[in-house]
């Protein structure tokens, strides 16, 4: 019993926090009188939900599209160049100190810039949001290859194992709890690259169009359930991500928990 | 088998201009199927002259050649995410055995050195004593005639070490084709019980000070009269008091 309680208590508590949150919000809302189109209230933002399920989902669908592919094009380019990085000293000299420079630039200004190069529709919004979990994903999966035992590399020698083998048996594996890592980071900077992206490539659809739309028209509610929505996918990406982790890298949960006993 | 002739080895600093100079003129022959313990103070160079038998160094000047030798490092170094069996197969696996043949030829050493039923678990569920001898069965298995033994008990309680320094004299006996061992350590007691012969080493840089050649029959005790007295001959040497 007292188990249950406890392996519950992990969400249970969090989730009595928000009802109390919410509650005090509604609460607010009802004795100032506050104007509807300043603060809705959480039910104010409840019916929104309800009556523009349709529309919300069919602007959730694009943007789910733009952010899938978005972090799949980055997981391709980053893991690339992790690996790039990582065997050639020249490559490292070279890009490292760019790509950390290139994280000043905010990436949000270059959406414009792409729409103008690329026209309107979904690749610049796709290219903004691969920009955006490029960098997560490099790092972390550089960080992953760097956790390789230079010892085990020579032990590996010593077995007559090629440069080739060397990667496959030994570092691509040391590098997996890192990319996922980097993914998951990803997932969450993504949902801030596909509302910019949406916002100035006209796109026409998809949620942070949606936020867009519906504050010019003085839709407050409108504009928050999008939000709650947007949140909501964001964060059902970060667990399904985790799920998956625990699922493919059960020996990395291994170690993780048997350091922290 | 193994033959260093008068090798020097000096590692250049990257700022220092003189660099540290690892081993001096040190020469050292094993023949077929001997086991040569090295013992020497820390920082004598005894990884070093391991690496260049390995073929992970080149020396600076002298010769090294040796047969294939396989390492076993201070460390177990398993691989986190592969079942103990996998681990022991990763020699055989590099060398392109399939799986099946491979796991074939893991279970019976893994019958030998009692770790029977921990095929499937991983290293991290593991003791240490129980991972250093996965370690040692894929060293053992990457099929090399000469094996090369980086202090392999050294990371492992004293308990634990006395237990695997029984079965490394058992292990080794047990092959049908007896293998050329060099065996690095500090711990003279382990070269007393394990070595045909014990190459004693000086402090940086590394020089052989004796190589005494252990007439004792096996298995040795280590209470064994005659193991305590060659115990405290290297000791001697050593210059540690006794």
């Amino acid at each position: 019993m007292s188990g249950a309680i406890r392996r519950n208590a992990s969400w249970l508590l969090p989730a009595l926090a928000l009802l109390l949150l919410l509650g005090m919000w509604q609460l607010y809302v009802e004795i100032t009188g506050v104007s509807s189109l300043v603060l809705p209230s959480p039910h104010d933002v409840l019916r929104a939900l309800v009556n523009d399920r349709g529309t919300l989902l069919r602007n959730l669908s694009r943007t789910a599209l733009e952010i899938v592919c978005g972090i799949l094009v980055a997981v391709a380019f980053g893991f690339a160049a992790a690996v790039l990085i990582h065997y050639s000293t020249l490559a490292r000299r070279a890009l490292y100190p760019l790509l950390v420079a290139s994280q000043a630039v905010p990436v949000v200004i270059l959406a414009p810039v792409l729409v103008l190069w690329l026209n309107f529709g979904l690749r610049p919004v796709l290219i903004l949001i691969a920009l955006v979990c490029f960098f997560p994903i490099v790092v972390t999966t550089l960080a992953g290859f760097e956790t390789v035992d230079p010892e085990l590399l020579k032990l590996m020698v010593t077995f007559d194992a090629s440069r080739w083998q060397r990667f496959r048996r030994v570092e691509l594996p040391s590098a997996m709890p890192g990319l996922l890592t980097g993914i998951k980071l990803a997932a969450v900077f993504s949902v801030i690259g596909a509302v910019f992206g949406e916002q100035d490539s006209g796109s026409g659809s998809g949620l942070g169009y949606l936020l867009n739309a519906t504050l010019n028209n003085l839709e407050p509610a409108e504009a928050f359930a999008t939000v709650c929505v947007l949140s909501a996918f964001a964060i059902l990406l970060f667990v399904l991500l985790t799920v998956a982790e625990r699922r493919m890298l059960p020996w990395a949960y291994q170690m993780k928990e048997i350091q922290s006993r | 088998m193994i033959s260093v002739q008068d090798v020097s080895l000096v590692f250049t600093g990257r700022r220092d201009h003189e660099g540290v100079r690892a081993l001096d003129s040190v020469s050292l022959e094993v023949g077929s199927g001997e086991i040569v313990a090295v013992v020497g103070p820390s920082g004598c160079g005894k990884t070093t002259l391991l690496e260049l038998i390995c073929g992970l160094q080149k020396p600076d000047s002298g010769s090294v050649e040796s047969a294939p030798a396989a390492l076993m490092p201070q460390r177990d170094l398993l691989l986190p995410w592969l079942s103990a069996a996998d681990n022991a197969c990763l020699a055989l696996r590099v060398r392109g055995v399939n799986r099946s043949d491979s796991l074939a030829l893991v279970k019976p050493w893994f019958e030998r050195l009692g770790l029977s039923g921990f095929e499937q678990t991983r290293p991290a569920q593991l003791s240490g004593g129980m991972r250093q001898r996965v370690s040692f069965v894929r060293t053992l298995l990457a099929g090399k005639p000469v094996l090369a033994l980086d202090e392999p008990f050294a990371a492992l309680d004293a308990l634990t070490r006395a237990e695997m320094q029984q079965w490394l004299g058992t292990a080794l006996a047990a092959e049908e084709q007896p293998r050329t061992v060099v065996l690095v350590t500090h711990d003279v007691e382990e070269a007393a019980l394990l070595g045909d012969r014990i190459v004693v080493m000086s402090p940086r840089p590394g020089r052989v000070i004796a190589d005494i050649t252990v007439g004792l029959p096996r298995p040795r005790t280590r209470t064994d009269p005659a193991v305590v007295a060659l115990r405290e001959q290297v000791l001697g040497l050593l210059g540690a008091p006794v």
